[in-house]
């Protein structure tokens, strides 16, 4: 009821804008008393939620949308807390930070959000948290970096639910190396996300002992791989790691198999998306080994894997959830268990609260730990099935291994506080 | 990389050319288009991404990759017939600002409904059967869709050279080109000439893009960067010279090439830090005409 | 270019009271838009909007000079709001220093980059200039994001806090927005009375005289290159400004505030607002803003609104919105 009457309230309000131009001084005098009253009106929990609706990777994050929305109905159906309900806001942020910037400003200015849940790509994370931490409020962070669990960035506001770079390669490359693949090329997208992806790398790498015989950085967004193929082939490694994410990798994958390279040597991709692969077919994909928090094939062994595919199906005719899908679903979830756990929206009683939670959103156990509020979780190892394999047109990954969740594989709590 | 060899070195250059001839192909139309109607094509990644897109649609009807690389210049090349006649016309004569900001709207409108049809995210393309895997040079090896790719361009370009400088259709347009005040007054419809021009160029760019799609990923944002991309050949070859379109193609694709081995982060940067060099020293372009612009 | 707006000032309409009311809008046209603007942040949805107008309707401005009022088009702006950005972040995260030397460095740091880049560049013509304009402001782009160590590189550069501003009799902080707007609001009300000024100033004639006939204006004797080259740096100087406030507004520094997109947004403003004329830029920049607000939150299709309003501008209302305001007022 009181949701009502502010949407009304805020639509008047842009309609004076445009008026308001124009005839000035009557709606002034009105204008003020108006937003007073839709900020003061603030009974529905709610939670901003910035991510680059349009853009290359819309369809990544209208997933996470649309999860998170299936978390905050079912917070709701579960009576909210003690009858308080939540509400997502989402935000196109066009993947620019300053957007995303901007429109954190405009959840927590204008509607009043109590928390912020988001975002897709490391630099546009980075803005967010700039913004929300100076402003106290929490922020969930849904998308990998290694960056947010730095000193430099991190704040007792930050809570980041995805994987980060770290782990992730980490994982791929402990699972890979030691299978005699150890002449080892890189090729790295220039950008933090890249270079963090393969420190990882390097860091499972040298207990496996191998050799970095070639290491190409390409400019991010890049379309035509071909300048940069020929010196990683030169070089005859056994592995190639593309250091690199959504199109980027698509089509680094597409033009090495154009040049003979798929046959000559093992492509490995630590952050191998469901979506991406989805999108760019089975062809260029076929046998590459990557990294993944989620495929819905867990619900064979996961009770909580298959609640959330199930409730995901029932409204998006059948179809299983991606793995972003899988992150907008277990923050938001988070964050609504942990008000649920301290009984308000405060800040510093929901940031208590969700240090001490442990939670089964979608895939199996996790937890934040304390020092950098990084969630601890299980990191599968995949390999994209070739077309004839697929047992549906969603069978698209076989799980090769699961490296369970465990805080060795982060890096250290005193490393981390080093990095200011 | 400290060992580059001469092997390398070699598959490199040649790599260069390769990516070359894309951009010649992306770069020809839009000096076309410059050169005759002195309309800078803002529009032109749009159509660019149009071709692929028009790609995916008729080999999903027709299954057939030849028949579809047919089709999609005249797809496109009709679209652009509309686009001249019906937008860029009532411009003429207002000044080069007003055709460029329209066609960077119109940029703008194209790939938002692609994005409204097609969807957000990328549409699978297939290589040919006939054209997959490598071919061996001799110095290495080299995907043998991309030799392909130099054949076409090759052949697009003798074939528009023919056009403008051998049949008297050229011979409207390069007069036109000189002086269309003259031609009307001859009794030519140079309105219909400069149709045709544009046609063209839409055309070709829309080929460039059918050409890209199995090699890069059909997605509605994948003519922006290309538009840059053509804008630094034209301008570096010198707005409105065919030749000049040619020759600082394969100049910018072996010089990103190059930079590639070297420096391979500062690939996207050496064709502005070309651009920016050529234009210092000579304002108009390699091949530019003297005060075409001024 | 011929058919220009023409400027506020020459406006000669009697008769009509609203034409009255515009004619002295456009005499007090410095005490108009402080006026209208101090009311302004009351008629916002939210207080980031009305600071995001302030800041690009002032970048728009210093791009106004060079593009309506010279009549020369560059692509290149977003070197300088960038710059303007980036050094003035570096100031205070790398630097330590407070937030006026701050603000003052990027705007300096613009005025180098203007002075360099307008150096190189003047000397095309036509669609020549605004192709080196945008090479040289993509070198810049490549060499920011190259030096990560001072920039962030792609993940942009965080960190850029103010903190407790004390005036020494009034003190608050940046993180509340209507202190935020305010403050600033002071520095646009300072560009837009200096930018007032120059127009007036015979330099501002001269301008003027380029752009309707450069062979003329030469002919007269003015040195057409040196005129072009300070107006391009006095451009530079106000689009620094912006910006440096930008830095500050977002309490980061995004990559792409160097980005050739931005230059375009510039243009665009400029055209739907009105080149070349004095209230077209802020004009450009609110109806812009405030579309994409309105729209953003209705449909993820902006840019098919945007594209579409853009080529309804271009082909039926070439003088902007307050340019045909204006035109309209002369009938």
């Amino acid at each position: 009821m009181s949701d009502k009457k502010q949407t009304t309230k805020k639509g008047v309000s842009r309609r004076n804008v445009i008026k308001g131009v124009a005839a000035g001084a009557a709606i002034v005098a009105t204008g003020p008393a108006l937003f007073n009253i839709a900020k003061a009106d603030g009974h529905a929990i709610k939670i901003g939620m910035p991510v680059p609706l349009t853009g290359p990777y819309g369809k990544e994050s209208q997933e996470q949308a649309r999860c998170a929305q299936i978390a905050v109905d079912q917070f709701n159906a579960a009576g909210g807390m003690g009858g308080r309900m939540a509400e997502l806001l989402p935000r196109d942020t066009k993947l620019k930070a300053g957007e995303a910037a901007t429109r954190t400003l405009e959840l927590i200015e204008k509607d009043g959000a109590d928390f912020i849940c988001g975002s897709l790509s490391a630099s546009v994370q980075l803005a967010i948290n700039a913004v929300t931490k100076e402003r106290k409020k929490i922020f969930m962070s849904i998308s990998q970096s290694d960056g947010i669990n730095e000193a430099k960035h991190f704040s007792r506001y930050t809570f980041h639910e995805a994987m980060n770079p770290h782990m992730t390669a980490g994982a791929v490359g402990r699972y890979v190396f030691p299978r005699n693949k150890k002449r080892v090329a890189f090729l790295i997208a220039d950008y933090a996300y890249g270079h963090e992806m393969a420190r990882g790398f390097k860091r499972a790498g040298e207990a496996a002992g191998i050799e970095v015989v070639a290491e190409v950085k390409h400019p991010l967004a890049t379309k035509d791989f071909s300048t940069f193929l020929p010196q990683i082939q030169a070089a005859r490694p056994d592995v190639l790691c593309l250091c690199n994410f959504g199109y980027d990798q698509l089509n680094s994958l597409k033009q090495s198999s154009n040049f003979g390279m798929k046959e000559q040597m093992l492509m490995v991709a630590p952050a191998l998306l469901y979506s991406q692969r989805l999108s760019g077919g089975a062809d260029p994909y076929e046998g590459v080994i990557g990294g993944t928090n989620y495929h819905w094939t867990l619900e064979n062994s996961i009770a909580s894997s298959k609640a959330f595919n199930d409730a995901y199906r029932k409204s998006n005719n059948g179809m299983p959830p991606s793995d972003y899908g899988g992150y907008g679903f277990s923050g938001v979830a988070s964050l609504l268990k942990a008000v649920k756990a301290a009984g308000s929206t405060d800040t510093d009683a929901v940031i208590t609260a969700l240090e001490g939670l442990k939670y089964d959103n979608y895939k199996g156990g996790q937890r934040y730990r304390g020092c950098d509020h990084q969630s601890v979780q299980d990191v599968h190892i995949i390999a994209s099935k070739s077309k004839k394999d697929m047992a549906n047109d969603y069978d698209l990954f076989d799980i090769l291994h699961t490296d369970s969740a465990n805080e060795g594989v982060l890096r250290t709590c005193d490393e981390l506080s080093k990095l200011t | 990389m400290a060992n580059i060899s001469l092997e390398l070195l070699a598959l490199q250059t040649f790599t260069g050319l390769a990516l070359g001839s894309v951009f010649v192909l992306l770069g020809i139309g839009l000096s076309l288009i410059f050169g005759l109607l002195t309309v800078v094509n803002f529009a032109h990644g749009a159509f660019y991404m149009l071709g692929a897109y028009a790609g995916v649609f008729l080999i999903g009807l027709t299954g057939n990759f030849w028949l579809t690389l047919a089709l999609v210049p005249v797809v496109v090349g009709c679209i652009g017939l509309g686009v001249e006649r019906f937008l860029v016309r009532p411009l003429y004569g207002r000044g080069i600002d007003y055709p460029l900001l329209l066609t960077f709207g119109l940029g703008l409108v194209l790939v938002e409904l692609v994005r409204i049809t097609y969807g957000l995210d990328g549409v699978p393309f297939d290589t040919p059967k006939e054209l997959r895997g490598a071919t061996d040079l001799g110095f290495g090896f080299f995907p043998t869709y991309r030799i392909f790719i130099i054949g076409i361009t090759a052949l697009i370009v003798t074939a528009l050279w023919l056009f403008i400088e051998k049949t008297s259709f050229g011979l409207v347009i390069r007069s036109g080109a000189r002086d269309p005040e003259i031609v009307r007054v001859l009794g030519t419809d140079i309105s219909k000439v400069w149709l045709i021009v544009f046609a063209i160029g839409t055309g070709v760019a829309g080929l460039a893009g059918v050409l890209s799609a199995p090699m890069r990923s059909v997605i509605p944002d994948m003519g922006t960067t290309v538009l840059v991309e053509a804008f630094v050949v034209t301008v570096v070859g010198g707005m409105g010279s065919l030749v000049g379109a040619v020759v600082a193609g394969l100049l910018v694709g072996v010089v990103v090439s190059i930079t590639s081995l070297v420096a391979p982060e500062l690939s996207d940067l050496s064709m502005f830090v070309l651009m920016a060099l050529v234009l210092l020293i000579r304002p108009q372009g390699l091949f530019g005409k003297k005060g075409l612009m001024g | 270019m011929s058919d220009i707006p023409m400027r506020d000032t020459e406006l000669q309409v009697s008769g009509n009271r609203l034409a009255g009311i515009v004619r002295s809008i456009a005499r007090h046209r410095v005490l108009a838009v402080s006026a209208f603007l101090l009311l302004f942040p009351l008629i916002m949805p939210y207080e980031a909007l009305a600071v995001n107008i302030l800041i690009f309707g002032l970048f728009a401005l210093g791009f106004n000079l060079v593009f309506g009022y010279m009549g020369v088009l560059s692509f290149g702006h977003a070197a300088f709001f960038g710059i303007g950005s980036y050094a003035t972040g570096i100031a205070i995260v790398h630097l330590g220093l407070s937030w006026l030397p701050a603000i003052l460095l990027g705007v300096a740091g613009a005025g180098v980059v203007a002075m360099i880049m307008g150096g190189m560049a003047i000397r095309s013509r036509g669609i020549y200039f605004a192709m080196v304009t945008l090479a040289l402001a993509q070198c810049v782009y490549y060499l920011v994001y190259q030096m990560s160590d001072w920039t962030g590189g792609e993940d942009g550069l965080t960190g850029v806090k103010a903190g407790e501003i004390n005036l020494g009799f009034f003190e608050f902080n940046l993180v509340d927005p209507t202190a935020k707007y305010y403050f600033m609001y002071v520095f646009v009300v300072i560009a837009i009375f200096l930018f007032s000024r120059i127009l007036n100033s015979p330099f501002g004639a001269v301008l003027e005289a380029i752009r309707e006939n450069e062979n003329r204006a030469r002919a007269c004797g003015y040195n057409v290159l040196l005129t072009k080259w300070y107006a391009f740096v006095i451009s530079g100087l106000f689009c620094g400004l912006a910006g440096s406030l930008n830095a500050l507004h977002l309490s980061v520094v995004p990559i792409e505030s160097l980005h050739y997109h931005l230059s375009g947004q510039a243009v665009m403003m400029s055209l739907l607002g009105g080149m070349g004329t004095f209230f077209g830029p802020f004009v450009g920049a609110m109806a812009f803003l405030l579309l994409e607000d309105i729209i953003t939150t209705m449909t993820t299709h902006w840019p098919l609104f945007l594209g579409t309003i853009f080529m309804i501008f271009v082909l039926f209302f070439p003088k902007g919105i307050w340019g045909s305001v204006l035109h309209w007022m002369k009938r």
